[in-house]
């Protein structure tokens, strides 16, 4: 009861302030994104540069926890409530789409001719049409982080640039104790992390295979390049014993506690990384299949206009996403964030393409690929028990591989049917 | 007020009654009743949570018969119950038969028993968590590495995970069951005691022939009560398998998990209010058994 009068009196209050504040000739949008620690920070960066160069305009930025997210979007938008412009995952913009969440970006203002040149390929999947329906400000893909402490203890001098040499540095940098149990290992692993997306975009194509055929709509993987691809990745536990699943809870706790020699990780990793003390650690391409194939995997977040943007907050609203899809506003999220920049002129800039943590990840995007998910938490699960049958039931490739193809291809067609 | 002058006393008291009573009501009303209903309605339909609804019919619950997975969780949600229930209730009487007699820092250790019931689930799912680790990490596995023992899986198994999982839930629950229990045993008048021991009757049949039927009230709470949490276990499987939710390989995934994960990662409102209007008729049965099979008279 206090509560709803504490509330009620919130209500009246914000209820005067919004009426001073219209007074003004102020507009004030709103802004939404889940919360992680760095990119509330970079955005509020990038909203301070902004409020400085539009003083008639205020943006509210709101976070909330990600499992949240389309409940809360969804509730909000059509009952006039929420956010102007809002962040979604690139996977998403189709039922966003469809539900009349958000509206098209401008022709005017988003040009797509020089949307399609000035951006990295991948993000044309968010055109359609004679418009861009969303934008990202970064990017993320994978690279191979090391511990160089551990490289230097084990005599190793740079991290490995195959697939083979990936294997035999890990041997080099896995520790068992007296009952053979692994108290380090050498690379981390676990389908759970981001090793999914290694092994559907990196590891099928470096073993000579199309991990999905007719735009993502049908799962190709259970075939010959398939089963190397997985017995090469279930062989890093069973057959090298370099790692195990599972081991020390998480593969990025492990190797942030500096159990682990080699991990694969998002680039979004590298600032907790940076924040882990006495942890020394470099970064380098992911390394290339037995025929010298390079991939690798992006994804991204995109910013949006609601269709509950309208009038002065429409404007207002191209406004602010012309801002946050500037090139300052992607060295900005680089530098705070560590995702990199959506655009090659931000990106492959000397320095950026050459930063000694950046590189690898940047130079990564040009063979990148992008799996259209529609529901990725279920995909990334037909993975995972692909690998907890052979790790636990010892179940064969060929049978693992196949079950989980078609578990993966019943999620597809569920969703396109 | 005219109207109200002329009511009878019986009359007046009624209004007065149901106008204390209108709150909760306009708060169950709103609260719970209006989402349950809703539940039921788009059991029937499809939704993605963003688009418009579509009816279905019986759909969702077609697929949810031929549903492996289902049929998985509906044993992992059972097995939860049958184990879950007995234990607790077994170790909450043993406790608080125990606790109840003696005197030295019985506060203190009623504390010490109480303490997990407060506790955060989550935070306590997660301790545990870590406790069942493999080396170099995990408190239990390093004990037995101390002693040469070899490594135990815990959670990475399809045979231990489900035990590994309910542990930590009985014992957040114990607390709570134990005070139960102990007002139970207080509530027995001291004089059948006496009676029993003028007539030299053993502790057996004391416990047997006056604490055990004398306490039926407090189990049959006791039972309801734990019967619904444990059909309903959710914090500490999500929080101890978020590194592969329910798994592995589905082994400690409930009903309650896959529920959330069919709304909440899959977007498929429908057929997850099929598995709630499930879950409900579940507990609905199992509760109305529990209270006849163990009605007092």
């Amino acid at each position: 009861m206090k509560s709803t009068l504490r509330t009620l009196a919130f209500t009246g209050l914000t209820g005067v302030a919004a009426l001073f504040s219209s007074a003004a000739h102020a507009v004030e949008i709103e802004y939404w994104q889940y919360f992680f620690d760095a990119r509330v920070s970079a955005m509020e960066q990038l909203i301070e540069g902004f409020q400085a160069e539009n003083p008639d305009i205020t943006v509210k930025m709101t976070h909330f926890p990600y499992a949240d997210y389309r409940t809360k979007v969804a509730a909000a938008i059509p009952a006039g409530e929420g956010p102007d412009v809002v962040q979604l995952f690139y996977g998403w913009l189709n039922d966003y789409k469809e539900a009349q969440l958000i509206q098209p970006l401008p022709a005017a203002d988003f040009p797509v001719s020089e949307i399609d040149e000035s951006f990295f390929p991948m993000v044309q999947a968010m055109k359609e049409g004679d418009n861009y329906w969303a934008l990202p400000t970064a990017v993320r893909s994978l690279a191979l982080f090391y511990n160089k402490r551990l490289f230097d203890d084990a005599g190793i001098d740079g991290p490995p640039a195959t697939l083979d040499e990936l294997v035999e540095t890990a041997k080099k940098l896995t520790a068992v104790d007296g009952a053979g149990n692994i108290t380090q290992v050498g690379i981390t692993a676990g389908m759970n992390a981001q090793d999914h997306h290694w092994f559907r975009e990196v590891l099928v194509r470096q073993m000579g295979g199309d991990p999905y055929s007719d735009d993502y709509k049908t799962v190709n993987y259970n075939t010959e390049a398939g089963q190397k691809a997985l017995d090469f990745y279930v062989g890093l536990a069973k057959e090298h014993k370099v790692t195990a699943f599972g081991f020390m809870d998480e593969p990025q706790a492990a190797f942030k506690a500096g159990r682990a020699g080699m991990h694969i990780d998002g680039s979004f990793r590298i600032g907790s990384l940076d924040k882990t003390r006495g942890l020394k650690w470099g970064v380098a391409e992911l390394p290339v299949g037995p025929d010298g194939t390079q991939s690798n995997y992006s994804s991204y977040w995109v910013n949006a206009i609601t269709s509950k943007a309208e009038g002065e907050k429409y404007d207002a609203s191209v406004k602010f996403m012309k801002y946050i899809t500037s090139d300052d506003a992607m060295q900005v999220w680089l530098d705070v964030v560590g995702e990199l920049p959506a655009k090659p002129s931000v990106g492959l800039t000397e320095a950026n393409a050459n930063d000694e943590v950046f590189g690898p990840f940047i130079r990564g995007l040009a063979y990148a690929h992008t799996t259209k998910f529609v529901n990725e938490s279920g995909q990334r699960q037909a993975l995972m028990d692909m690998v907890s049958r052979m790790d636990i039931e010892g179940q064969s490739a060929a049978d693992a591989i196949a079950i989980a193809a078609e578990e993966e291809q019943k999620i597809l067609d569920d969703y396109y049917k | 007020m005219t109207l109200y002058r002329n009511l009878t006393i019986k009359q007046k008291q009624i209004v007065w009654a149901w106008s204390f009573l209108a709150l909760p009501v306009l708060f169950y009303g709103v609260i719970r009743f209006y989402p349950t209903g809703t539940a039921f309605v788009i059991s029937f339909q499809e939704w993605n949570l963003l688009g418009s609804r579509t009816w279905t019919g019986f759909d969702n619950y077609v697929t949810l018969w031929n549903d492996p997975v289902f049929w998985k969780v509906f044993k992992n949600t059972f097995a939860y119950l049958l184990i879950g229930t007995p234990v607790s209730l077994v170790l909450s009487f043993v406790i608080a038969y125990h606790l109840d007699k003696l005197r030295f820092m019985h506060n203190f250790l009623r504390m010490l028993y109480f303490l997990p019931f407060m506790t955060s689930a989550v935070a306590m799912a997660w301790v545990w968590r870590w406790f069942y680790q493999g080396v170099p990490i995990g408190l239990f596995n390093n004990i037995l590495a101390g002693f040469g023992i070899p490594q135990i899986e815990f959670l990475n198994s399809t045979t231990n995970a489900l035990p590994a999982v309910l542990a930590p839930a009985i014992w957040a629950g114990l607390g709570f069951q134990v005070i139960i229990f102990m007002a139970g045993l207080r509530a027995i008048p001291v004089s059948f005691y006496e009676a029993a021991k003028i007539d030299g009757v053993g502790w057996w049949t004391v416990l047997t022939q006056i604490t055990l039927p004398l306490l039926k009230p407090t189990m049959v709470f006791i039972v309801v009560f734990s019967s619904i949490g444990f059909l309903r276990i959710f914090d500490h499987v999500f929080n101890m398998t978020t590194n592969n939710p329910g798994g592995p390989l589905n082994s400690t995934k409930p009903l309650v998990l896959m529920i959330y994960d069919t709304a909440f990662n899959g977007f498929n409102m429908g057929y997850a209010a099929a598995q709630t209007v499930v879950l409900f008729t579940i507990l609905l049965i199992v509760s109305l058994v529990q209270l006849r099979l163990l009605r007092s008279e």
